[in-house]
């Protein structure tokens, strides 16, 4: 492949776009967010191509799960043990010689912090300054995202000749599984990883939960300062499990302890948009609207009536939750 | 151990204040408006000061890239402990399309002059929320990466970092020099007393400009516009439980 300069640029050829999705997974489950980013992908205007890229140690299940996700055409697969771990020092190197070998005009990865962490070191090898969080894409070049905590969006249009982006989960759609007409093609890459000796995966302490995934859930039910304590969290739990909803936090509750750090939401915490957010002794903190407030529906209980959270809140209810929340429960079991 | 640590410092808007979108949607206002350190680079200051106060670090120098007004949070992290600043100095225009790839490059510039053996960076800023800077840093000076760090142990020259992931933490070791990008609660800054602001105005502040340090500062990005985000209509009430459930029901998303 010819590397393509800028001399081709102003051509009143269309020329068309390759985009490299970068897969996120753990080796046996393919995240979500890589539904989301292969949608964003298929989106890029004059789009040709979508290649996944499948980076792992004992990865063959995720490529074969993904060659078969309509929108894909192509597979590549880097299966080595020096993978382990997922360092982004051992992963970027990869996809810069991917790059350097397919010459890609676009590069996509997932806003989770897995493609945060490692988007950025990719950007700066190739020498790019990318785009992060993108919501929207208004063309090939031009990208939506949003600033301060998501009360300003900001349109930029990349010079650079690669886009390289994360992509926010809650702005596009899915792709559905098995949905591709024919599986893609899979090959390796035909790249060896080196593990660096600079950096080494210790461990990782991650929360099980047979509960919906913040992310993927219809319904999110989370609790603030307002909760007092972490046993108190089992009431939200309680209500979750009538609706089979998920359970999140502002940062008040995980700075206090209440609760794990995975299930803040927030500006700087998880993004998510589902059809109904509840929060529960919430005050509704700009950086935790940040986070929520592109829910279709959010009711807010807080027995503040000043609560912030009210301003945004469709179902608004001042009332102790310590009362209403046990009281909900009950109703949402009957019948 | 005697670890020489640049801590990056940037002056953004409060995190309280309510930005207001320029009519001519060019940008956010910031004329007259309160800036402030950003709160992950004050939680970053506080992780190298602390690393001298045990002793493990005998320089912390803190950096901020922007124009004259940028000295104001480099004065505040001389105050909270910083030994010297850097002011890399960019005119109020050319501060609007400064990126995260022009800081990096910055950054690893500096630390390369002042023979750094760790760069604590605040995890995003709270205006443009890139949270690129600390990765694209490691990248120039191909060091090892430990980004929204909770906790940081040092150990001859290896640092372990708690990170704070997606579906809980995660633990990895990495070898000095290197790059960390602190998260929330990697620590709790303290606030700077009165006899510390004072000390600081002795401190030294040395002013460079990106071209001293040899980085081109040319736009890769223009920004097209920035408007605001579709208004929610909110203020919605319901009058009890009875009420919220019944309306919840009627959603019909469970």
């Amino acid at each position: 492949m010819f590397r393509i300069t800028k001399f081709f640029s102003c051509s009143s050829l269309a020329r068309l776009k390759h985009t490299l999705v970068v897969v996120e997974h753990d080796n046996q489950k393919l995240s979500q967010i890589t539904l989301n980013t292969l949608t964003a992908a298929t989106k890029i205007p004059k789009n040709e191509t979508v290649t996944c890229v499948v980076a792992g140690a004992g990865c063959g299940n995720i490529a074969n799960e993904v060659s078969r996700l309509a929108g894909v055409n192509k597979v590549l697969v880097v299966d080595d043990s020096n993978l382990q771990g997922f360092l982004p020092e051992n992963i970027a190197p990869i996809i810069v010689d991917l790059q350097k070998k397919n010459n890609f005009s676009h590069i996509a990865f997932g806003s989770s912090a897995f493609g945060k962490n490692l988007m950025p070191r990719v950007a700066a090898m190739l020498d790019v300054q990318p785009v992060s969080d993108i919501i929207g894409i208004d063309d090939e070049n031009t990208f939506v995202r949003t600033i301060y905590a998501g009360n300003a969006i900001q349109t930029v249009r990349s010079k650079d000749p690669i886009k390289i982006f994360t992509v926010r989960g809650t702005a596009f759609e899915a792709v559905k599984p098995d949905s591709a007409a024919s599986p893609a093609e899979i090959s390796p890459a035909g790249l060896t990883a080196t593990a660096t000796d600079k950096a080494a995966f210790v461990n990782q302490q991650l929360a099980k939960s047979d509960r919906p995934a913040l992310n993927a859930a219809k319904v999110v039910i989370a609790g603030g300062r307002g909760l007092q304590n972490g046993e108190n969290f089992k009431l939200l739990y309680d209500l979750a499990d009538t609706m089979n909803a998920a359970v999140g936090a502002s940062r008040a509750a995980v700075d206090a302890g209440y609760v794990p750090n995975d299930l803040q939401i927030g500006q700087t915490g998880k993004i998510v948009a589902p059809e109904l957010y509840i929060a529960v002794g919430v005050s509704g903190a700009i950086q935790h609207l940040a986070g929520m407030k592109d829910s279709k529906t959010i009711a807010a209980i807080n027995k503040d009536p000043e609560a912030p959270i009210f301003q945004v809140a469709d179902l608004g209810l001042v009332g102790d939750l310590f009362k209403e929340v046990p009281e909900m429960t009950k109703m949402m079991k009957k019948n | 151990m005697s670890l020489r640590i640049l801590v990056g410092c940037k002056r953004a808007i409060d995190y309280a204040v309510k930005i207001q979108v320029k009519s001519d949607l060019s940008g956010v206002v910031t004329e007259g408006v309160k800036h402030a350190l950003n709160p992950f680079d004050e939680i970053a200051m506080e992780e190298a000061v602390r690393l001298k106060e045990k002793k493990l670090a005998n320089e912390v120098i803190a950096v901020s890239c922007g124009p004259a007004q940028s000295q104001d949070v480099l004065r505040t992290a001389l105050a909270l402990g910083a030994d010297k600043a850097v002011h890399v100095e960019v005119p109020a225009k050319e501060y609007e399309t400064l990126q995260p790839i022009h800081v990096s490059k910055i950054l690893a510039k500096l630390a390369e002059q002042e023979k750094v053996d760790l760069i604590i960076l605040g995890k995003q800023a709270i205006d443009d929320d890139c949270n690129q800077t600390g990765q694209m840093t490691a990248a120039v000076l191909n060091w090892p990466q430990a980004t929204f760090a909770s906790k940081l142990q040092l150990k001859d020259k290896e640092a372990t970092c708690e990170r704070e992931i997606d579906g809980g933490l995660e633990t990895i070791s990495i070898k000095l020099p290197a790059v960390v990008t602190a998260d929330l609660r990697l620590n709790t800054p303290r606030y700077a007393t009165l006899p510390n602001i004072m000390k600081a105005k002795k401190k030294p502040l040395k002013k460079f400009s990106p071209k001293d340090l040899g980085v081109d500062i040319t736009p890769r990005q223009e920004i097209v516009k920035v408007c605001e985000p579709p208004k929610r209509q909110g203020g919605g009430k319901v009058a009890s439980t009875e009420e919220l459930v019944e309306r919840i029901k009627k959603l019909g998303v469970n």
